[in-house]
């Protein structure tokens, strides 16, 4: 059953205010939320005034700038600082995105920042991915084959074959989609989400795989797939640009013709 | 290692700002379970038809509160954007109109079908 408000220890409490220096020009504050797994105290948000005159562009500039210069504890995940590793993915005013491909001036005022919605946060703003990598795991994210390998050569696609990959192989599994879904919020444990459902599709589409009826049979499930009611806040969120909402009525699609023949 | 706390959830429906697809969605079920409650008033106005006399007299004393007006305009309205969104929703089922960019546009259209057949009502009163 769908629980619309926060468990008891997890209501959010007022933090710390670090106040930007005197005489600073150019400030924007920043609102973020806190946990410290070491003690008993609810997850705060605590406020701090950045100088923009030294900041970088992006909003994980800022984050960067809070945990170098201001509050060393700031704990958050980050890698490559370009798009393509997922680390850094959170929710910016009320949307998931990545924060290292976020410019800090899309949003006018404040910023505030929050770990991806309705996950188990291990510290701060980072969340436990544990069950979302295990639902990514479940859709055997690999080449299956039956044929032999080719003796002298890879198994090899035409042009056509590997473009119908196009918009699904850039999918850095961040989880913006997964956990911008109400469905997934409800259902996780057993609803797959957005992004692991797009992966699916990915390995259903690959013209080199040749176990798809396997995996059409795995996917038919009143919970695993059919938990979408095309809400679209996954392709709403996206920060690739890619559209998990499609490749799950794709797959809804794939399913029906089979049973039609 | 120090000892830890229980996990907490991180916010969801309090802190995320939904896009229009997603408030739409969610107004379409709560239109479907309305609709389904607003029954119960249709099949009592069908009962007083068929029974007529002062039952039907009845029917018409409480129709005629500016509230109940509010409520049937708004099930009328309900009607049509629950039905509006269903055709939005076959579309999908087909695997159209996914594009990101169209997505608000047609949330829009919808709502605003949505209105002008229920102001087409009017010409049937």
């Amino acid at each position: 059953m769908a629980e619309f408000t926060l468990p008891k220890n997890s209501a959010l409490i007022q933090g710390k205010t670090f106040k930007a220096p005197q005489g600073t020009v150019n400030i924007r504050r920043f609102e973020v939320y806190r946990w410290d797994p070491e003690t008993a105290e609810n997850p705060r948000i605590d406020t701090y005034e950045l100088d923009m005159d030294t900041c970088g562009p992006m909003v994980l500039d800022a984050i960067l700038k809070i945990k170098n210069e201001i509050d060393s504890t700031l704990t958050f995940r980050r890698s490559c600082r370009e798009g393509v590793c997922g680390s850094c993915a959170m929710m910016v005013n009320g949307k998931n995105t990545l924060a290292c491909t976020k410019a800090i001036d899309e949003y006018s005022d404040t910023i505030k920042i929050f770990p991806l919605p309705h996950m188990q946060v291990v510290k701060d703003l980072v969340p436990d991915m544990t069950h979302f990598y295990a639902q990514y795991a479940s859709i055997k994210p690999w080449i299956d084959t039956q044929t032999p390998a080719p003796a002298d050569s890879e198994r090899l696609q035409s042009k056509e074959d590997r473009e119908v990959l196009d918009g699904l192989y850039e999918c850095v599994l961040c989880a913006c989609c997964s956990t911008s879904c109400p469905s997934y919020w409800w259902n996780s444990e057993r609803y797959l989400g957005p992004a692991v459902l797009l992966q699916a599709y990915r390995w259903l589409v690959d013209s080199r795989d040749e176990n798809t009826g396997v995996r059409l049979d795995d996917l038919e499930d009143p919970f695993k797939l059919y938990r979408c009611h095309t809400i679209m806040n996954c392709t709403d969120t996206c920060p690739k640009g890619l559209n998990p909402a499609k490749a799950i009525a794709e797959t809804k699609k794939l399913l029906v013709q089979r049973k039609l023949g | 290692m120090a000892k830890t706390y229980k996990r907490p959830l991180s916010p969801h429906l309090q802190v995320y700002r939904l896009p229009l697809t997603g408030i739409i969605s969610i107004s379409h079920r709560l239109t479907g379970v309305l609709l389904s409650v607003g029954l119960i008033a249709v099949v009592y106005i069908l009962y007083s038809l068929q029974t007529g006399g002062s039952t039907y007299q009845d029917m018409q004393w409480v129709a005629n509160f500016w509230v109940t007006k509010c409520f049937y305009w708004g099930f009328i309205y309900a009607l049509f954007f629950h039905l509006t969104h269903g055709i939005r929703h076959l579309i999908w089922d087909i695997g159209k109109s996914f594009d990101k960019d169209t997505l608000s546009r047609y949330a829009i259209i919808e709502l605003v079908i949505s209105l002008l057949l229920t102001l087409s009502a009017l010409f049937f009163i």
